[in-house]
């Protein structure tokens, strides 16, 4: 009953917001300076060529106008032409997403694993050389930001021990047979590991480079709420009962713990999808931020506007799973 | 056999003033200790110590903890973990702090038993059932499945103590398991708490700051002031003339809530120095050697 409460207000809140990004990209990049026409006329184009072509993209009328043509199109499923590709803006879009959304997964996993046992570690030898060996370690990773990792990883492991890939999502040359666009997710369904560890060894390097920053903050804000948590009765009590630090740590305090890091967790993994952009780009991973960043140098508006808001909705979905596995690991909401 | 022992223990924080000076007692079978004193006086900490749930900051500097003969402070730490989870218990002071808040009730009462005893699940539920029932709380296969939140403090105490026997245990300790509590539960719990121990026949160091209490569940009792024992004693002794003079002012001090025009005769401060002037010259005895 009340999971159906949350997610009934969440659709609500989500069309509202939505809409609101919506109003913001179409208008904003109207008024950032350039525009698509002069980027596709060859050099001497008169301004009946302009003029021509304005009209072809309906850049010719006024923005309000427009805006409502936007705006209609998407309510029926129609996000417009891309002006540098002439292909359907929603195709395109859809095409990329799920090359970046296996990213995002596979850097977040790699970013609570890492944290998860840097955090386990800490706590379990928490006031000796360990964890302030961990503290460091996690010092670093914090202050250099993705797309420095990212070339970090490149001139260890593509260059001086070439071991991963370093562009693209995989070997051009294979030969996939897949029928949708989640690679690393159908190699496993159809059993083609040789493919999968194609599709991971392009992906290790800027997934780990999006993950480590991220890394970090969990493992600080983990080890720390866990060392607050073992001071707490219920943990003294369990002490009492023979049970040892291990597992006193994972049995009694880690599920507590883990709550007000998960809310970060959530927040956070917002940032790591908009870090995609930088890092796809880096990497020469055709993903949807790879695209973002095309479609901005060209000035491909209705491009721009659909990536926008695909990026809009994949916020609101993170947040809302966020908040739905907040209720399921905390007894408390779960009957509130 | 006794059943706890402590002879000659002393704690200290970490190169830091001593907390505990030489405490020695002992308990016997189905016997139930108090251990009085003001805040500070280090009765919590012998329990603690005792639990092996010292905090970090203190270290046990001598002294022996015998429970059933052998002595807890000689063996390797896993093997003093699984002794102590075995055949010791704690009911602890705050009910609404003591149980995880994310565990059911039911496996926060049967782990001891199926993880560190090896008992079968359904052993295990079925004594933790039998249990409640015996604390008095009605319809307990619905409380095992409750989370704490949705019980009251005086459930989760009871859940507490019915957890505390489980294992029968040869010793508990009652850390103050009646001062977080409202007036009218205290009563009920401690009426609880002696029937269960004179049912079970278990052993209890019970800690308190409340003479009243003590007069109620105990047989006997250590009078602690800065950590040092100043008076060892049966209560029914103690009651009728105890033998220090602070313990004697202790006593003077309590509350009678029988007659409200009496007034409060706090701990007199000559009581306090001779007293004081007492733990410095133990001190300086331990000094020398």
């Amino acid at each position: 009953m009340p999971i159906l409460r949350i997610l009934l207000l969440r659709l609500l809140t989500t069309v509202v917001t939505l809409a609101g990004v919506a109003v913001i990209v179409f208008f904003v990049i109207r008024v950032v300076p350039g525009n698509p026409i002069a980027m596709m006329l060859p050099p001497g184009a008169t301004e009946a060529d302009i003029a021509r072509l304005s009209a072809l993209y309906g850049l010719d009328k006024p923005l309000v106008t427009q805006f409502w043509i936007w705006v209609s199109g998407v309510l029926q499923g129609d996000f417009g032409t891309s002006i540098s590709t002439r292909q359907p803006v929603l195709g395109l879009v859809l095409g990329r997403l799920p090359a970046t959304l296996e990213l995002s997964v596979m850097a977040l996993v790699m970013a609570v694993v890492l944290g998860g046992a840097a955090a386990l570690t800490g706590t379990r030898y928490r006031g000796g050389r360990t964890e302030g060996a961990i503290d460091v370690a996690n010092g670093m990773a914090l202050s250099v930001p993705d797309f420095l990792w990212g070339l970090i990883l490149i001139l260890l492991f593509g260059v001086l021990m070439p071991v991963f890939h370093i562009s693209g999502r995989v070997t051009p040359s294979l030969d996939l047979p897949f029928s949708t666009n989640f690679y690393l997710f159908e190699s496993l369904i159809r059993l083609r590991f040789d493919l999968w560890a194609d599709i991971v060894a392009h992906m290790f390097m800027p997934a780990l480079a999006l993950a480590i920053p991220l890394a970090a903050i969990i493992g600080q804000l983990l080890k720390q709420s866990l060392k607050e948590t073992m001071n707490l009765d219920y943990v003294t009590l369990a002490r009492t009962k023979g049970y040892g630090e291990t597992r006193v740590i994972l049995r009694e305090a880690l599920r507590n713990a883990a709550l007000p890091t998960l809310t970060l967790v959530g927040v956070q993994f917002t940032f790591l999808i908009g870090g995609t952009v930088i890092i796809e780009r880096l990497f020469s991973y055709e993903g949807l931020g790879n695209m973002a960043i095309d479609a901005v140098i060209n000035r491909d508006l209705p491009l721009i506007q659909g990536i926008v808001l695909l990026f809009a909705v994949i916020f609101t979905a993170v947040n809302l799973i966020v908040d739905l596995l907040y209720a399921v690991l905390n007894p408390r909401l779960r009957h509130a | 056999m006794t059943a706890l022992v402590i002879r000659n223990l002393s704690v200290r924080l970490r190169k830091g003033p001593p907390l505990l000076r030489r405490v020695s007692l002992d308990l016997a079978p189905g016997e139930v200790r108090g251990l009085v004193g003001e805040s500070g006086a280090g009765k919590s900490m012998i329990g603690k110590a005792v639990l092996g749930i010292l905090p970090p900051s203190v270290e046990i500097t001598g002294g022996e903890i015998l429970l059933e003969g052998t002595d807890l402070l000689r063996l390797p730490p896993a093997d003093r973990r699984r002794r102590i989870g075995a055949s010791c218990a704690l009911i602890p002071q705050d009910p609404l702090t003591a149980l995880n808040p994310s565990h059911r009730i039911g496996p926060q009462i049967t782990d001891r038993l199926v993880d560190i005893l090896g008992w079968t699940r359904r052993n295990a539920d079925a004594r933790a059932r039998e249990l409640l029932a015996e604390v008095q709380i009605p319809d307990p296969d619905r409380v095992m499945r409750s989370y704490p939140h949705e019980l009251s403090g005086g459930m989760r105490q009871r859940i507490l103590i019915a957890s505390a026997f489980a294992a029968e245990p040869r010793l508990i300790v009652a850390d103050e398991p009646t001062t977080a509590l409202d007036v009218t539960v205290q009563k009920q719990i401690l009426k609880l708490i002696a029937g269960m121990q004179a049912r079970h026949g278990t052993a209890i160091l019970f800690v308190t700051h409340d003479l009243g209490v003590v007069s109620k569940v105990c047989q006997r009792l250590s009078v602690l002031y800065s950590g040092m024992v100043v008076e060892d004693a049966r209560v029914a002794d103690f009651f009728r003339a105890p033998r220090h003079p602070y313990s004697a002012a202790l006593l003077a001090a309590t509350p009678k809530y029988t007659d409200p025009t009496a007034g409060l005769n706090p701990v007199p401060d000559a009581v306090i120095e001779a007293v004081r002037a007492e733990v410095a010259a133990f001190d300086r005895e331990v000094a020398h050697g």
